[in-house]
């Protein structure tokens, strides 16, 4: 067994077994914890793939994005999981069976599957040799000319989610004071001073 | 040797957690959208695969765009489970019957 093989072997047990534990886990923190392992040996098996670009967008944005987000939002929720979890037992065996219904009918596929005669001529991006253009590279030449439609409309997703997200939490309570900069620039000197003459051993 | 049937095993695997643990953790929607998560990383791992298997990079183009509405939604997501924790004080999916749906 090569090294290669050892690698994949060990990144594809820590993801499964990251992703079971995500899901069957008491506290959620430790959950968005192993949700990061996951995202971190997946980008493993990228980078044994030769994805290594796909690889990297994988840690800076799962990891570094989504599931920092997850982590914040599971710390301020003052919600008691413990609570959440009491029922967890009750819908085991329901999920249990979906489960094992779904992967033996992918079992099913595993053992007839077969790829399609032309699908080496059907392939929409051949990609270049290592030694001509690196992955990233060639990933780059073809997300900015060929997909640079689709590129658009995916910074438009992540505009509108962004535009969305803040719409959904931004609150203004009215009890906190704020500066109201129009009127601050409209207040007119002549208006708001005055100049008293006081005379000597007198108040105004 | 490593085939791509390796990797479609990991895949397969993966989305099978994801749709238990959807299943699950029938209260916790912090949890559930967790297994959203997982369930479009088995995807991308497919696509990956898929991607190097046949010398495409129209696959790991579109992983791309995976992560993306991936990315999108977990944000829309965590927002929307704020604003409904703020109202109603707690994240039960149960409890969500205000509209009456």
């Amino acid at each position: 067994m090569g090294f290669a093989d050892f690698a994949f072997y060990l990144f594809a047990i820590t993801v499964v077994t990251a992703g079971l534990f995500v899901v069957v886990s008491r506290n959620p923190v430790h959950s968005v914890l192993w949700l990061i392992l996951a995202f971190l040996s997946s980008a493993g098996l990228f980078v044994l793939l030769g994805a290594e670009f796909v690889a990297m967008l994988m840690i800076i944005v799962y990891v570094g994005a989504v599931a920092v987000l997850f982590l914040f939002v599971v710390m301020m929720l003052d919600v008691n999981f413990a609570e959440l979890r009491g029922e967890l037992a009750k819908f085991v065996p329901l999920a249990g069976l979906i489960g094992i219904v779904l992967l033996m009918e992918l079992a099913l596929v595993f053992g007839t599957w077969t790829g399609a005669e032309n699908a080496t001529a059907l392939r929409d991006a051949v990609a270049p040799a290592l030694e001509e253009t690196h992955n990233t590279a060639a990933l780059g030449q073809l997300i900015y000319t060929k997909y640079i439609y689709l590129f658009q409309a995916a910074g438009l997703i992540l505009l509108v989610a962004m535009i969305g997200a803040i719409v959904l939490t931004l609150r203004h309570r009215p009890d906190i004071k704020r500066q109201n900069v129009l009127s601050q620039i409209y207040r007119d000197p002549a208006e708001q001073m005055e100049l008293k003459d006081v005379k000597p051993g007198q108040g105004l | 040797m490593i085939g791509l049937e390796h990797y479609l095993t990991v895949a397969a695997a993966l989305f099978v957690i994801g749709i238990f643990g959807i299943f699950v953790n029938r209260k916790n929607v912090i949890i559930i959208l967790m297994s959203i998560e997982l369930m479009l990383l088995a995807v991308n791992i497919n696509f990956v695969a898929f991607s190097s298997y046949l010398g495409d990079l129209a696959g790991q183009v579109f992983t791309l765009f995976v992560l993306t509405v991936a990315a999108a939604e977990a944000a829309i997501g965590l927002a929307i489970l704020v604003c409904f924790f703020r109202t109603r004080g707690s994240i039960a999916v149960e409890d969500v019957n205000v509209m009456k749906g």
